[in-house]
């Protein structure tokens, strides 16, 4: 149920990423799309019925069923690289506002501009 | 029907609902506070599948900093939420 629900959202986020003209806005749909992105990694290794792959002194042998934590271990990266591409991409926005006094890419123009 | 297939269902549909409201709105400040909300739901369904540590890193990162970065940005600027 949750696989489908995060295809959706990556579909979501690159249909914002389309049809927005303000810089602001695109970088939240990039962050949706990343969302749904660590949500589908998650789901890959997910074991129906499984528990979590933390040894307590409860679940303390390895005959039980664990979910696959190697996934785990690569969104972990992936949300703290999420983080620092968000910030290095609007620093480049307040550096863009601060030239062109614009957030509007129609306003701000392309190659042609003066 | 166990509880956990509820808040399966209820997550889901609130994930999808917020993400659509998040493109489409307006303001600029609304699109910002549906993405955390987002990113709250998506904490929910990190614990769903057994993953705590991830849910943990979610809520403190995708919640809080990222927020945080978006807001600190938009109170630098001049005009904050107006411009379409």
């Amino acid at each position: 149920m949750i696989q489908y629900v995060s295809i959706l959202l990556m579909l979501i986020g690159i249909y914002g990423l389309l049809i927005n003209k303000n810089i602001i806005k695109i970088i939240v749909a990039l962050n949706i799309f990343e969302v749904g992105l660590n949500i589908f990694i998650i789901s890959v290794g997910f074991v129906s019925g499984g528990v979590a792959p933390i040894l307590t002194s409860v679940n303390n042998s390895s005959a039980l069923i664990f979910v696959d934590p190697l996934p785990q271990a690569l969104v972990l990266t992936s949300i703290v690289i999420g983080l620092g591409t968000t910030a290095l991409a609007l620093g480049i926005a307040r550096k863009m506002y601060t030239t062109y006094n614009s957030l509007d890419l129609e306003e701000i123009g392309g190659i042609n501009n003066d | 029907m166990k509880i956990i297939n509820i808040v399966e269902i209820v997550t889901s549909l609130l994930l999808l609902i917020l993400a659509i409201l998040a493109v489409s709105s307006k303001k600029m400040i609304n699109s910002i506070i549906y993405l955390s909300f987002l990113s709250m739901l998506a904490v929910v369904s990190f614990v769903i599948m057994r993953s705590p540590d991830v849910a943990i890193t979610e809520a403190v990162i995708g919640s809080g900093l990222v927020t945080a970065v978006f807001l600190f940005t938009l109170l630098s600027m001049k005009k904050v939420g107006d411009k379409k």
